[in-house]
């Protein structure tokens, strides 16, 4: 019964995703999933020959990679006093942190957008990224925290004695034994970013500035009635960087890893 | 990089603890590293919360005289919104988006999987999971083409339906259950590993015990493995609330929230309103009460944080 039921549900979730895999090879792009037929690698070889991916793809790198470092530079800054000091605001500003992880960031776009157009940064990718980090904080300050109250601080005393500051401790003793988690909070924020549509559809205007996420919009909205094998193809090659990167995840944290972990408080 | 200058310069000496001129200094310095944080958090999130609270009583307009000269309206536009059967309609449609999609679909799914999972064997576990999970962590906008060329009138599911004659174009005839479907289907993996990992924190001597006492499977379910998880499944339901109040891409592209206005949800409609009719005031006064609904639920998972605390 119970194998019964999980094979209904490995096949409800397939069956949406095999048009991207199917489609994306099947000759004659069809919407529809048909088995047989031929088989091509021609939508593959249009995309990546064409002038729509590549920059929107660098430009995903970019956006959601300088995201990454700076948040997690500035959230392992943040997590170190937590964790370690008994600070007088310290409860108030960590019960901050977990109440902003929850506020919806698509209701704070339009203000957003309405904020950097009047100080005149709308499409730029700087800003851009310094707002994408601002969003990925709470959960990232909070994760890190949590992984860092892991070390034991009787590792640190002894560096403490040589002399060495936070900054000291932190970079050569603290990060480096959490490196695990360092991995996964930084891997959680470029997930995020990577796949995330709606912050760089509103404050990035110019295509050339676009991430995958607005361009493969673009291409859906001009070619998708025509070239449904090419978005397929698009799509995958799109959504590959992050299904390694849980790959490479979920094998380096034995499969027991879960994101959920980081919430469960 | 720019978070190089952002670095605050590494003191050097150690905490000093008994001069108590030095006490200032030495909670300043405790202080310093969040200081990037707090200045990335005040400057691009706390501010366009309070930049929505001054905006949303405004005409402000990304065209015509609302854009030069934004005037304070006072509340005019939340006038505007109460009688506005439009946005009525999105709050009711986004409730049942909410209930539909999060806290029945997701909720009990995620529930349900992550029980059956937890008596399968490794390789009917890893299977489920990779196949679960891969729907959740592919971009929001490739899950939403996904379910587009599932559900279209040429889509695969017609293409399957064709012999039994149902087929139809699913996106107009059920749009919001087109957007619930995929919705349940893009976020289940969420609430089945904060359930999984709730399960896993079970005792096995507990529920040995009560099917000693005799207690089936199902009223071992409900009267014992339930209440042990209570806690988890409110932080959950908090959490993917959250999440789905705030889903745009999934909607926007499966039905930009047609046909008409069928499946407007909020954050749809304020989309509209203010960047398709330049109506950023009003647009923001829906985002405000977008992030009230939002903090009202926030303060609930705080609390549930907080007392796991203790």
């Amino acid at each position: 019964m119970a194998r019964l039921a999980l094979l209904l549900v490995v096949i409800a979730f397939l069956a949406p995703m095999l048009w991207l895999v199917l489609g994306s090879v099947h000759r004659g792009s069809a919407l529809s999933v048909e088995f047989g037929g031929s088989y091509t690698l021609d939508n593959f070889r249009a995309v990546m020959n064409g002038p729509t991916l590549w920059t929107p793809m660098r430009n995903s790198l970019v956006l959601a990679g300088s995201t990454t470092v700076l948040t997690v530079i500035v959230a392992s800054f943040a997590a170190y006093p937590l964790s370690r000091y008994q600070l007088r605001f310290g409860k108030a500003f960590l019960y901050t942190i977990v109440f902003s992880t929850g506020l919806p960031i698509t209701a704070i776009m339009v203000p957003v957008y309405s904020m950097f157009a009047h100080f005149n940064v709308t499409d730029s990718m700087p800003a851009t990224v310094l707002f994408m980090s601002a969003t990925s904080l709470p959960f990232a300050i909070w994760m890190m925290k949590n992984f860092m109250d892991g070390v034991p601080v009787s590792l640190e005393e002894a560096a403490w004695t040589d002399g060495a500051g936070w900054f000291q401790a932190l970079r050569r003793i603290i990060l480096p034994l959490m490196a695990p988690g360092v991995a996964v909070v930084s891997i959680f924020v470029f997930v995020t970013q990577w796949g995330d549509f709606f912050i760089p559809f509103i404050l990035l205007l110019s295509p050339e500035k676009q991430p995958a996420s607005v361009g493969i919009f673009t291409f859906f909205s001009q070619y998708g009635a025509v070239a449904y094998g090419q978005l397929a193809a698009f799509s995958v090659l799109y959504t590959l960087p992050i299904v390694l990167l849980y790959g490479v995840l979920s094998r380096y944290l034995g499969g027991a890893f879960n994101f959920a972990g980081g919430v469960k408080g | 990089m720019s978070s190089a200058t952002l670095a605050p310069p590494a003191p050097a000496a150690p905490v000093p603890a008994r001069a108590r001129g030095r006490r200032a200094s030495s909670i300043l310095r405790r202080f310093l590293p969040l200081l990037p944080a707090i200045v990335l958090l005040l400057l691009f999130f706390a501010g366009p919360v309070l930049w929505s609270c001054y905006t949303a009583f405004t005409n402000q307009a990304l065209s015509g005289p609302g854009a030069q000269n934004p005037q304070w309206i006072g509340l005019a536009n939340f006038r505007r919104l109460l009688n506005d059967p439009t946005f009525i309609q999105s709050l009711v449609l986004t409730v049942i988006f909410v209930i539909g999609s999060a806290v029945v679909g997701q909720n009990v799914l995620g529930l349900f999987i992550a029980v059956l999972l937890r008596r399968s064997g490794p390789v009917v576990r890893t299977t489920v999971s990779l196949v679960v999970v891969g729907a959740w962590v592919m971009p929001e906008i490739v899950a939403a083409f996904c379910w587009y060329a599932f559900l279209n009138r040429d889509g695969s599911l017609n293409h399957w339906l064709h012999s039994v004659g149902i087929s139809q174009n699913w996106l107009y005839t059920a749009p919001m259950f087109a957007i619930i479907l995929a919705n349940v289907w893009r976020g289940t993996a969420f609430s089945m590993m904060v359930y999984s990992a709730a399960l896993s924190d079970i005792p096995p001597e507990v529920e040995e015990a009560a099917s000693i006492d005799g207690a089936g499977g199902w009223r071992r379910f409900w009267y014992v493995t339930l209440p042990m998880i209570r806690r988890s499944i409110l932080t959950n339901l908090m959490l993917i609330t959250l999440q789905t109040l705030a889903v745009f891409t999934t909607i926007y592209v499966l039905t930009g929230g047609g046909p008409g206005n069928k499946s407007q949800t909020t954050p749809i409609y304020m989309y509209e309103q203010a960047f398709k009719f330049y109506d950023l005031g009003y647009g923001t006064a829906m985002a405000l009460v977008l992030l009230v609904i939002g903090a009202l639920f926030s303060a609930v998972y705080l609390r549930f944080v907080k007392a796991d605390e203790r």
